[in-house]
């Protein structure tokens, strides 16, 4: 189970690296976003009510984080989709490969890639002026979050690959990462957030999952929101990867 | 943006006439052909719905999201007015007109890839024709996305514009979409591949947002207010937010437009040494 599993990780690793098209929507998209809502909206930190923070660009690295972690997720989603659609998948199911290898084998690329994207952030972060309020052991916890945090959406993807007959699909919900990113507090504090992203940002797991990443960066290793931010990625890991399992199994069972 | 996978559809077209006997191209620009080609731009709706969304859903993503999220900014004092909506709902009006802009850059990107612009070349069309036809479809496309987006906004609480304010965004929404056009044909024509269109989406993108679209000039931070006063789309934001925000001004709208001007100017230039380029 292990080998296969990391055969198909590195494959999906390769591929990922080898095509720049991949890799643009991950840094490029979250970066320029970056870089404007700093350089536009710094001024709304004298908002009352703005929690204390080590600066506009720290608390905005979270958001980054998550929207490259996201489309992370969707990439995985497409990738999948497209290895269903040229026939790649049904060579990998008639080998001798477990059938859990198939979702573990991209989990594992995406903890590798997630922990990837976090470190890049960080890194454009501090070259740009950002004081990480919990210094080396606080990037290490956003490093380790950022890599589940990455199993977690690659997993959702997965569960919608399985289940979507076509890789289009898949990439038809990449307006739908923006939706679900404003209707949680990553780019912004929930308590100044307007109706109704404010009720339902409250619900959204990945608020939890954003204010897990910020608190080392922005706030400091304040214990509660990085246990929050944490249990609720694992919440996620756990319910997405079942989903996912149900779905290859679907897909299984559709196509004998 | 991720790649569209659904832009591999074969395009039939009919075979080409070969080139007059003289073997020059005309320099004209012929309008019956311009009207082909921009029916042909229509069709592709039809043809690749998918290539559409951005244009017409992500803006609306965007409007109400970041109203949302940062709705609470106008309470600083300098905004001009206390509706975050009625402040980016140009932003919007001009993401719209990019993305549709921009997915002409990708649809030639495909055309080139399938062998469709080689035919285009061989016909007695002159470049300027070719390009006209890419740029003006991209500007009539997008009066499809931009009166729901209108309306939505003022149902959910922007200002309605007055009549000259509607005739300004009908001028200068069409016209960036068919500038984006252009500019997403000059990047299709350099790297012959539908794989430049997400540097295309994110050239357009980066040119709507590195300006006064979340704040005033004078909130912005220094770097971004430096790099905001040398972009010219800076300047068609402003003629657009003049339509939301505060009274029209001329001088607000020659700017916008003499910004148009200069960007058609430079990208039309380059797009049809592109053209030459590539056929040689």
């Amino acid at each position: 189970m292990i080998t296969p599993s990391v055969a198909l990780a590195l494959r999906a690793l390769r591929l990922t690296l080898r095509r720049p098209q991949f890799l643009i929507p991950l840094f490029l998209m979250p970066s320029i976003f970056l870089a404007v809502n700093t350089g536009g909206l710094s001024a709304t930190t004298r908002l009352p009510g703005f929690p204390e923070t080590t600066g506009f660009l720290a608390f905005q690295l979270a958001a980054a984080m998550v929207q490259s972690l996201m489309l992370s997720g969707l990439q995985a989603g497409i990738a999948v989709s497209l290895e269903i659609e040229s026939g790649f998948f049904d060579r990998i199911v008639t080998a001798p490969v477990p059938r859990l290898a198939i979702v573990a084998g991209r989990l594992m690329a995406a903890a590798v890639l997630g922990a990837g994207q976090v470190l890049f952030f960080l890194i454009v972060g501090v070259i740009f002026g950002a004081d990480l309020a919990g210094g080396v052991v606080g990037a290490l916890v956003v490093v380790v979050l950022g890599a589940l945090a990455g199993v977690a959406f690659a997993a959702i993807g997965l569960a919608i690959a399985f289940r979507a007959r076509q890789a289009s699909i898949v990439q038809g919900l990449f307006p739908f990462v923006f939706a679900v990113l404003y209707l949680s507090s990553a780019f912004f504090p929930q308590e100044l957030l307007g109706p109704p992203a404010d009720t339902i940002s409250a619900f959204n797991p990945l608020s939890y999952i954003a204010e897990g990443l910020r608190a080392p960066i922005a706030y400091g290793m304040d214990a509660l929101p990085i246990l929050e931010g944490l249990a609720m990625t694992v919440a996620v890991i756990v319910v997405a990867s079942l989903l996912a399992v149900a779905g290859l199994r679907w897909r299984l069972a559709d196509a004998a | 943006m991720p790649p569209d996978t659904q832009s591999s559809m074969p395009v039939s077209a009919p075979p080409a006439p070969a080139l007059p006997k003289s073997g020059r191209r005309p320099r004209f620009v012929d309008p019956a052909a311009v009207l082909v080609l921009v029916r042909r731009g229509f069709n592709e709706i039809l043809r690749v719905p998918g290539a559409s969304i951005p244009g017409a859903i992500a803006p609306i993503i965007f409007l109400v999201g970041l109203t949302m999220v940062f709705g609470q900014a106008t309470d600083i004092p300098g905004y001009g007015t206390d509706s975050f909506l009625a402040f980016v709902l140009p932003v919007a009006l001009l993401q719209s007109a990019g993305f549709t802009g921009g997915a002409t850059g990708v649809n030639l990107g495909r055309d080139i890839e399938q062998g469709w612009l080689d035919r285009l070349l061989l016909s007695p069309t002159s470049r300027s024709t070719i390009l006209a036809g890419l740029v003006l479809s991209a500007a009539a496309r997008v009066l499809i996305p931009v009166p729901p987006l209108l309306v939505m906004a003022i149902v959910l609480g922007a200002p309605m514009p007055s009549l000259v304010g509607v005739l300004i965004i009908l001028a200068v929404v069409p016209i960036f979409s068919a500038i984006a056009a252009t500019w997403a044909s000059v990047l299709a024509l350099k790297f012959r591949s539908q794989q430049a269109s997400p540097l295309i989406q994110a050239s357009i993108l980066s040119s709507i947002l590195f300006s006064t679209s979340y704040a005033p000039l004078e909130l912005l931070e220094p770097w971004m207010r430096t790099i905001a006063e040398l972009n010219p789309v800076t300047y068609v934001i402003e003629g657009l937010r003049q339509c939301f925000v505060g009274e029209i001004s001329w001088t607000v709208t020659w700017q916008a437009f003499a910004a148009l001007g200069g960007l058609g100017a430079v990208f039309v230039t380059l797009a049809l040494l592109g053209l030459r380029r590539f056929e040689r």
